[in-house]
């Protein structure tokens, strides 16, 4: 686990360095800012589904999508960063109740 | 150094956003803290992440997949990839702050979203600076005194999904990935990532679904480029 923890480190402060530090003009090659700005939305949309829709090796619908379809509710009607979050496991915890 | 300096009015409005910022964000940091100890780590590996890798998205993802049963590498695997856009953010910012050598490899560190978002639409190198180091510092501080104090809130409230925990992790991500749902692409592009993610789950390791869903953001950003240049 330390080993994964300070690759993890290592890694993304290298990332960060590099930015402040390559030439920019990496960004003018389209494909490298295209995949760039891909990246980040498809890491999301693959973590937020795993998170939401698996259990061990298996998929599941549980309370989990409650809180899920709570936070799209929430970020539709533009409620803060920590309404969306706390609302979530609220609802969450609620239906894990009844 | 020879920047003119800014009007007393002006930098304490940007310290004052800052704080705010740090203040916010440090409120999130608690759930990390809370939830990285019941994916399994210790506090003082939670508090770690925190101090280290200080990016929350990737100490998410991080968690995330160790939560799930992935292998720890996995996870850095993961984290790195989605650290990647800090890289894009430095690109866009290295013209605006001018630090030169010892001064960039310390900035670095605390190069996030919130320091790029509160330097970006600056319109000097003072104020630009300023920004940055101020937002940085603020939610550096608050949020590994939170990262602890969720850490150690959580090795006290057992089980966490009990509280719903464990479904704010996605919800986080979500409210993340929001503001690139506008874009019609991207919507497309976190369609099919899910879609290939969940497809994987019963086949392979946990942590490997994620990580291959990155692939289709390499296959979209080159299968782009023939249809935008004809």
């Amino acid at each position: 686990m330390w080993l994964a923890i300070l690759v993890a480190a290592v890694g993304c402060y290298a990332l960060k360095l590099a930015g402040l530090s390559l030439p920019q003009r990496v960004l003018a090659n389209p494909s490298v800012e295209r995949i760039a700005d891909f990246i980040p939305v498809a890491l999301l949309a693959a973590l937020i589904a795993v998170q939401v829709w698996s259990a061990g090796p298996s998929l599941a619908i549980d309370a989990r999508t409650a809180a899920l379809a709570f936070a799209v509710a929430a970020l539709l009607l533009r409620a803060p960063f920590l309404v969306v979050v706390i609302g979530a496991a609220v609802v969450a915890a609620l239906v894990r109740l009844v | 150094m020879s920047l003119p300096s800014l009007p007393g009015a002006e930098r304490s409005a940007i310290i004052r956003d800052a704080i705010a910022v740090g203040v916010a964000t440090g409120a999130y940091g608690i759930s990390f803290g809370a939830v990285a100890v019941s994916s399994g780590l210790s506090i003082l590996q939670a508090c770690a992440l925190s101090l280290l890798v200080f990016t929350g998205a990737s100490q998410f993802a991080f968690i995330g997949v160790i939560a799930a049963g992935g292998a720890p590498m996995s996870g850095a695997m993961t984290a790195i990839l989605l650290g990647t856009r800090n890289a894009l953010y430095g690109l866009r910012l290295a013209p605006l702050l001018q630090w030169p050598g010892v001064r960039r490899v310390a900035a670095a560190q605390i190069l996030i979203d919130e320091s790029t978002a509160m330097s970006a639409n600056r319109d000097s190198v003072s104020a630009a600076r300023l920004g940055f180091l101020s937002t940085g510092l603020a939610v550096f501080v608050l949020w590994n005194a939170a990262t602890l104090a969720g850490a150690l809130a959580g090795t006290a409230i057992g089980d966490p999904r009990t509280y719903g925990l464990d479904a704010a992790v996605g919800a986080a991500f979500l409210a993340l990935l929001w503001p690139s749902l506008a874009v019609r692409r991207n919507q497309v592009v976190a369609v099919l990532a899910a879609a290939v993610a969940l497809g994987l789950v019963p086949f392979t390791a946990a942590g490997v679904p994620v990580l291959a869903a990155g692939g289709i953001a390499l296959l979209a950003g080159l299968l782009r480029r023939p249809v935008e240049e004809r």
